[in-house]
């Protein structure tokens, strides 16, 4: 999927991203204020096929899924920071949210068209077709993604030991 | 083979002799810690849809702190769920007693060498008590209910050493908000976060809590104190068992990823500028900072000891004409305790507002939260933008020293200036 990017600076925090005033609420509610301390229109602008670029500890603060939920319900297709909080980032594999980690991110602008592979752990830059790298990602979180989370994941691991009874 | 504190825990938690950094191993969970937010209303449909049921109902320790008191429909709607969910599982229920990372702990169940995930980020506050404990999102959690198991990547350790002893004014807060400058937020790169020293061996347990539930703000993945007298102290004070914690500290020669070392003697009170725990200062630097509200509350700030700290300055004082002091204390066990020792009749003397024993304004799920423009002094742990309340308020953090000694004067102040 491509799509164009979002640029972000550091410590990108999930009250940012999952406004807790919202979070009595749906996600539809919620994601309608994602980011908007940083970027006020951002839920407005976004498209399907996003990408955020950010750098370094993409996601600090909570624990809450919301955070991630909301860039996924915006239908961003994934998030390349320069480093991310731990829990964000268990978070994003277990909801199925592409989240690479870019060694620089220097290249890449506000604006760029570019999309996102995650098997090839690159960021391509259309439009001055060039790539940035990506750090590949762990073998069996990449599996826990692309079954699309960890309870896709652990359906099909659950249904493999009924099998194996 | 030389291993740390987080490296034996995990090692025991999966059925290994021993584990190495890096290495990704599935481990047992001893204990699962769930609140009204991210638990049931979260877990309880994904269970469902994959048709299993809790992993061990006595492993599982639900606690209502977000939405309490449920002063609206959806938030009472909530804490109902919460309540149905505990009754048809029988898991163990703290229900309005206080916040998770407080009454955990004073429960007993949290037993030094457990390997334990909350579904909060401040779970690490139970390294205080020598667990390696860890905070995760309703669906990982969800995943650990549904099958007691889940992976972990071996954490580097990094050291963390504070010689000599806090002068007096100074509590655990200050420590962390120092380190949270000094490190920044992701000075713990998701590793385990070791403290140790004499200044850290001499704190009290609520104190080591506070040290320890602060590390979700360092970034680290864990934050550990090895268990000593103070935790068996501690543990037989609260009902528990008297905890085997032979073996349950980090080698000499284990190879550490990092190893700061500080002096705690020369540190001054802290406080953190709007709007990150990163931007430490002293006290006295944000002197004449004028504010409107301050918020005594949180797991972070509120405890018992954090009571009677504010108590200390706020004996025979009242707070400044025109500010707001709110406090929330942590639980219901540290509200009655102040009570007893007259803690509470002097914040009502001094004109403080007591909320219920919740996440309150620190969580900004609820009614009451920070107006359009207000400057509030918070002994919470975490002053995001719009985190408290409107995106237009500021929100300092401090000591709960500061914070009351900030009531007093209306400003900013170094509290030493006001203990006699
Ligand atoms: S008091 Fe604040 S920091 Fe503590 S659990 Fe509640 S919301 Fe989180």
């Amino acid at each position: 999927m491509s799509g164009r990017i979002f640029l972000f600076g550091d410590d990108i925090d999930t009250d940012q991203l999952a406004p807790g005033q919202y979070m009595r609420g749906g996600i539809e509610a919620l994601a309608a204020h994602c980011l908007e301390a940083t970027r006020p229109a951002f839920s407005v602008d976004v498209q399907p096929g996003d990408i955020i670029v950010a750098g370094r500890n993409f996601g600090t603060g909570s624990s809450r899924e919301q955070a991630v939920e909301a860039l996924l319900y915006l239908q961003v297709a994934g998030v390349v920071a320069l480093s991310f909080a731990g829990i964000f980032y268990r978070n994003a594999v277990n909801l199925g949210l592409p989240v690479l980690i870019a060694p620089s991110i220097d290249g890449a602008k506000d604006g760029d068209k570019a999309s996102l592979q995650l098997s090839g752990s690159v960021l391509n830059l259309s439009d001055k077709n060039t790539d940035i790298a990506l750090e590949p990602m762990p073998k069996n979180l990449q599996e826990i993604i692309e079954s699309g989370g960890l309870v896709q994941y652990l359906k099909k691991r659950l249904a493999s030991k009924c099998k194996g009874q | 083979m030389q291993q740390t504190l987080a490296q034996k825990i995990i090692a025991r938690a999966a059925g290994l002799k021993y584990v190495t950094p890096g290495e990704v191993v599935t481990a047992n969970v001893d204990l699962a810690m769930i609140h009204d937010s991210g638990g049931p209303r979260r877990v309880a449909p994904i269970l469902r849809d994959l048709g299993v049921g809790l992993w061990n109902k006595d492993k599982v320790f639900l606690v209502s702190d977000h939405f309490v008191p449920g002063d609206t429909e959806e938030t009472s709607a909530i804490l109902a769920l919460t309540r149905d969910w505990a009754r048809e599982t029988g898991v163990r229920f703290l229900d309005g007693q206080g916040i998770c990372h407080v009454v955990l702990p004073e429960s007993g169940q949290l037993q030094p060498g457990m390997f334990a995930v909350g579904g909060d980020s401040h779970s690490p506050t139970g390294g205080a008590m020598g667990a390696f404990m860890f905070g995760i999102g309703a669906t990982e959690m969800a995943g650990v209910l549904a099958t007691g198991e889940i992976w972990v990547k071996v954490p580097e350790t990094i050291l963390i050493e504070w010689t000599g002893r806090l002068r007096d004014g100074l509590m655990a807060k200050d420590i962390m908000l120092a380190l949270c400058g000094k490190l920044g937020m992701d000075g713990g790169k998701y590793q385990a976060v070791e403290y140790t020293g004499d200044a850290i061996k001499s704190l009290s347990m609520q104190e080591r809590m506070t040290l320890a539930n602060m590390t979700a703000e360092l970034g680290g993945q864990t934050g550990l104190i090895a268990p000593d007298g103070v935790t068996t102290d501690f543990l037989r004070s609260v009902g528990g068992d008297t905890p085997d914690i032979s073996g349950l500290y980090s080698d000499t020669q284990a190879p550490v990823l990092e190893h700061y070392l500080f002096d705690a003697t020369s540190l001054a009170p802290q406080v953190a500028a709007p709007h990150s725990p990163a931007n430490a200062m002293p006290a006295s630097e944000a002197e004449n900072t004028s504010i409107d509200v301050a918020y005594i509350g949180a797991c972070t700030g509120a405890k018992y000891e954090d009571l009677k700290a504010a108590a200390r300055i706020l004996k025979g004082r009242r707070v400044s004409d025109g500010i707001e002091l709110l406090v929330a204390p942590s639980s219901k066990r540290d509200q009655d305790r102040a009570a007893k020792d007259g803690i509470m009749a002097i914040f009502e003397a001094a004109g403080a507002k007591v909320l219920p024993n919740a996440c309150g304004i620190c969580a900004g799920y609820g009614t009451q939260r920070l107006a359009a423009d207000v400057t509030c002094i918070s002994s919470t742990a975490r002053n995001f933008k719009g985190r408290m309340g409107d995106a237009t308020s500021q929100v300092w953090l401090g000591s709960p020293l500061t914070v009351a000694a900030a009531a007093v004067a209306g400003h900013i102040i170094d509290p030493r200036e006001m203990l006699l």
